[in-house]
């Protein structure tokens, strides 16, 4: 205990020690609680998501997940009649709050959805106007950036010749990669992920995988599956969602190899869902 | 019990009743077919064996025709039977009311369907339909009595110049513009969306950096059934425009148009002269353009679809 404070210290001294406990949680969700229009789709909602690793959120169609996903960087702005309670902190901040500038807090907490969703624009016309959203503008600067994106998504060796062909000429994971070179190039601190392998064959699925472990040491990734074995693969953490409510959150080889709720059992081995 | 057929008379294909429902339906919509496109053909067929007329039989120039400022058909010790002016008149019409309607009735339909997608369709969404369901009577009529005395006085010139003319026809062809562009970019998958705005897009940099070049083809294809409207259009066009000889030198001059020419000179030439002969002519020239819109339309629809 006292050489794990000692090592603390010598990180950063300036900074309170209960800080940089803290700091070791990236989220910090509190009471969140998210309605579409008159109905609860999450049911007040606590958990921490920790920094640099893989969370998972299973359970079946419906339980709230991906709705509580989409809260995380204010996807559910868009939908009318959505609204959330509660507070989720990044950085001590609640970015639940009216004066969140949600376009800032999107190039911080990117997302990559289900269905790969490329513009129809080139490979590099998919990833330079995502920079330049960010200000930057400078063509070398631009084109450091496209390649460092790719080849971080493991896709540069695949389309360095052909770059500036269209985007939509590639197969589902390819496309699904360049999406999360997309985001990765905005160079965000999460990285939220909505089934992003569901709608790829095993082997761009395998790819994807990789790529996500392979990700973790520079984001911190929270990911929705319906995949179990995907979620065992490839989390540190798996968070099992039933109807709106979190049943456990846990280390994931807990969850799936000794549940404490029975509910979460029966899921898992696929008694229901 | 009920005998089974064998296979052969359940199964094979009747070699008899041919004029069963099935086949009778399939006369029926072929024949629907076959009479449009004969009419087509006919059409086609007749305008330009008409409009050749006055080159093949009458000895009209095609060169002189195509590019003499000299329009004096009646004048029978010196006719001049050239449509420069008028081709010149209907193209000039037809791009500057594209210019003013294009950003006008794209911006109207991003405000319907990105800005206020509920209240700003219900507004907007009757308005356009009303103005499709103008006469272009009606539309020339308000423009001779409201626009060209409002032009004469505040602008300057007769009031009657290409000036109004396009004022007139870029109102004429605003919904159709409206409408297509607007189907084009609410029919965008809203993934599109979503996938700018995670990237931490604002509503303008979606719009402008991915959905307008998404929907690039069909904005396009909106424009140019606009510019084909406005090519055709005569009725509302002659009210306004002054129907003179010349080729205009200012937006503020009096221009005529090939529509326009022909409507106001097919009621007093007698069929076969070759005035009449070169009106079928303008005509054919009109019958051109709109098959290059519908190539250009075309063109733009294989390339959406490609991509």
């Amino acid at each position: 205990m006292v050489t794990a404070l000692k090592e603390r210290k010598t990180v950063d001294m300036t900074v309170p020690l209960n800080r940089q406990i803290q700091s070791e949680n990236i989220l910090t969700v509190k009471n969140l609680e998210i309605f579409y229009g008159e109905k609860r789709a999450v049911n007040g909602i606590s958990m921490d998501i920790e920094k640099n690793s893989v969370t998972a959120l299973i359970g079946p169609s419906g339980c709230g997940k991906s709705t509580f996903l989409r809260s995380i960087n204010r996807m559910n702005d868009l939908i009318p009649g959505a609204r959330a309670e509660g507070e989720i902190l990044y950085e001590e901040l609640n970015i639940l709050s009216e004066d969140i500038n949600v376009v800032a807090l999107r190039k911080e907490i990117g997302m990559v959805f289900q269905k790969p969703n490329p513009f129809p624009k080139s490979i590099y016309g998919n990833i330079a106007p995502a920079l330049k959203f960010a200000g930057i503008n400078k063509k070398s600067k631009l084109d450091d950036i496209v390649e460092e994106s790719l080849r971080k998504a493991a896709l540069w060796d695949e389309v360095k010749d052909r770059l500036h062909k269209s985007a939509l000429s590639l197969s589902g994971g390819q496309q699904q990669r360049l999406c999360i070179a997309r985001t990765i190039a905005m160079k965000p601190t999460v990285i939220l992920l909505d089934e992003p392998s569901s709608a790829l064959d095993p082997i761009s699925n395998a790819k994807v995988e990789d790529l996500i472990v392979d990700l973790k040491k520079d984001y911190s990734i929270i990911i929705v599956t319906h995949n179990m074995q995907q979620a065992s693969r490839i989390s540190d953490k798996t968070a099992f969602f039933l109807s709106g409510d979190l049943i456990e959150y846990d280390k994931t080889e807990k969850i799936f190899t000794n549940p404490s709720v029975q509910k979460t059992e029966e899921y898992i081995s696929g008694r229901f869902g | 019990m009920e005998k089974i057929l064998p296979a052969k008379d359940r199964l094979l294909k009747s070699k008899t009743s041919r004029l069963d429902g099935e086949s009778r339906g399939k006369l029926i919509v072929i024949l629907c077919a076959v009479i449009m496109i004969s009419a087509t053909i006919a059409i086609t067929i007749f305008l330009g064996t008409k409009g050749l007329q006055s080159f093949t039989k009458n000895g009209v120039s095609i060169l002189e025709f195509l590019t003499s400022t000299k329009w004096n058909p009646t004048d029978k010790a010196n006719p001049g039977y050239g449509v420069l002016p008028f081709i010149f008149g209907s193209f000039a019409v037809t791009f500057l009311s594209a210019l003013v309607a294009a950003p006008l009735g794209i911006g109207g339909a991003i405000f319907m369907t990105e800005i206020a997608p509920s209240w700003g369709r219900k507004v907007l969404q009757p308005v356009v339909e009303l103005l499709v369901g103008i006469p272009s009577v009606v539309y020339g009529f308000i423009g001779l009595s409201v626009l060209v005395p409002f032009i004469r006085e505040n602008v300057g010139g007769l009031g009657f110049s290409l000036l109004t003319g396009t004022i007139v026809l870029a109102i004429m062809i605003l919904p159709t513009i409206t409408t297509i562009a607007t189907d084009a970019i609410s029919s965008l998958p809203s993934h599109l969306r979503e996938g700018s705005y995670a990237l931490g897009a604002t509503r303008w940099q979606t719009i402008r950096k991915v959905l307008i070049p998404a929907a690039m083809p069909s904005l396009l294809t909106a424009i140019i059934l606009g510019m084909a409207r406005a090519f055709g259009e005569a009725l509302a066009v002659q009210m306004v425009i002054g129907n003179v000889r010349n080729l205009p030198t200012s937006i503020l001059d009096a221009s005529a148009t090939l529509t326009t020419i022909i409507t106001l000179n097919m009621g007093h030439t007698t069929y076969g002269s070759v005035e009449n002969n070169t009106l079928w002519s303008m005509g054919l020239i009109l019958l051109i353009m709109s098959f290059a819109f519908i190539l250009l339309i075309r063109y733009l629809s294989s390339r959406r679809k490609l991509r």
